[in-house]
């Protein structure tokens, strides 16, 4: 159904489980695909296992000059300007407000918000004067509903949904479109680390009785990059089993 | 017509799409060229990048007309 050949997208933080997955499916329809991230090993174990069509861009996001430059530089090794971006790149730093330190904070902000900006920033010149083009970027349900010990990253995922609206008014009249996916828990080693009983509980709160696989989210993204969702931006898909119904 | 007024003029064709004859001086862009917000701020880049010259937000305002520009740009390339 939806093709994405001939496309470029840069998927950021693309060795993890989330983003592995979003640049695997973004591949098999055709696009080509940038994929960044800090461990240069990571990506280019996900690289040799794509094959061809596959471009590497080290970058650490929590350094301003290197998300500014991001961009530029998978234009530079795909040899094409971009058509899609996935801001797909997180960390968390949980802990109760109380005991949050600046730095918790600080880190959460500059590189889950500040950093999407950054990239979206640098994509859409290029985008607006091209008139087309996809910005997509990976929120939480948390950002909706909140989460105790999660200020900070909760802060930051509703931040991304109010940047993405604004962005997606501002480059609308030129044909590009700024979404967001929203993700439930969903199976990745970070969620494994999880008892036995904290488990069941999270499931039991699941109306479609299961946690979500990392494929469940690349598929909103690639909906939401396909020319199909040409009439779609300013939303935010929510993958989370039912969990949450916002 | 100096060199400024010149490479204003031909950023404003390349970027908005109309015809050179169109883009004299006292063209507005968004009444007689068509342009739009956005279109203003990207030409408003432009002129930066071609210029090497900074355009605050302030003074962007104020540049409604091709003669406008030219005649900021030329204001500070002469100081």
């Amino acid at each position: 159904m939806f093709s994405l050949s001939g496309k470029i997208a840069l998927v950021t933080g693309a060795s993890g489980g989330i983003g592995a997955a979003i640049s695997r499916q973004l591949h098999a329809l055709g696009a080509t695909v940038v994929l960044s991230g800090t461990r240069e090993a990571a990506l280019k174990e996900l690289a040799d296992s794509l094959g061809e069509r596959t471009h590497i861009a080290v970058a650490n996001l929590s350094d301003a000059s290197e998300a500014d430059g991001l961009v530029a530089k998978a234009e530079e090794v795909a040899g094409a300007p971009l058509d899609i971006l996935v801001n797909n790149a997180g960390l968390t730093r949980d802990t109760l407000a109380i005991r949050m330190k600046d730095s918790d904070w600080s880190q959460v902000m500059t590189v889950d918000l500040e950093s999407p900006f950054r990239l979206a920033r640098a994509a859409l010149k290029g985008m607006l004067r091209r008139r087309a083009g996809r910005i997509i970027s990976i929120a939480s349900v948390v950002g909706t509903t909140g989460n105790a010990g999660q200020a900070n990253y909760a802060a930051a995922k509703a931040g991304i949904v109010g940047m993405s609206k604004s962005l997606a008014q501002e480059a609308g009249p030129r044909g590009v479109t700024v979404n967001v996916v929203a993700p439930g828990f969903i199976e990745t080693p970070m969620t494994d680390v999880l008892s036995e009983g904290i488990r069941e509980k999270l499931v039991g709160s699941i109306p479609l009785g299961r946690m979500g696989n990392p494929d469940d989210v690349a598929a909103a993204v690639v909906y939401l990059a396909s020319d199909e969702a040409a009439w779609v931006t300013g939303t935010t898909l929510h993958v989370n089993g039912g969990m949450a119904m916002v | 017509m100096s060199d400024i007024a010149d490479k204003v003029k031909k950023i404003v064709v390349e970027h908005l799409g109309v015809e050179e004859s169109k883009v004299t001086p006292e063209a507005s862009f968004i009444d007689d060229l068509g342009a739009d917000s956005l279109d203003t701020v990207e030409l408003v880049m432009a002129f930066e990048e071609a210029f090497s010259v900074e355009i605050p937000e302030d003074a962007a305002e104020k540049i409604a007309t091709v003669k406008d520009a030219i005649d900021y740009i030329e204001k500070q390339k002469a100081a």
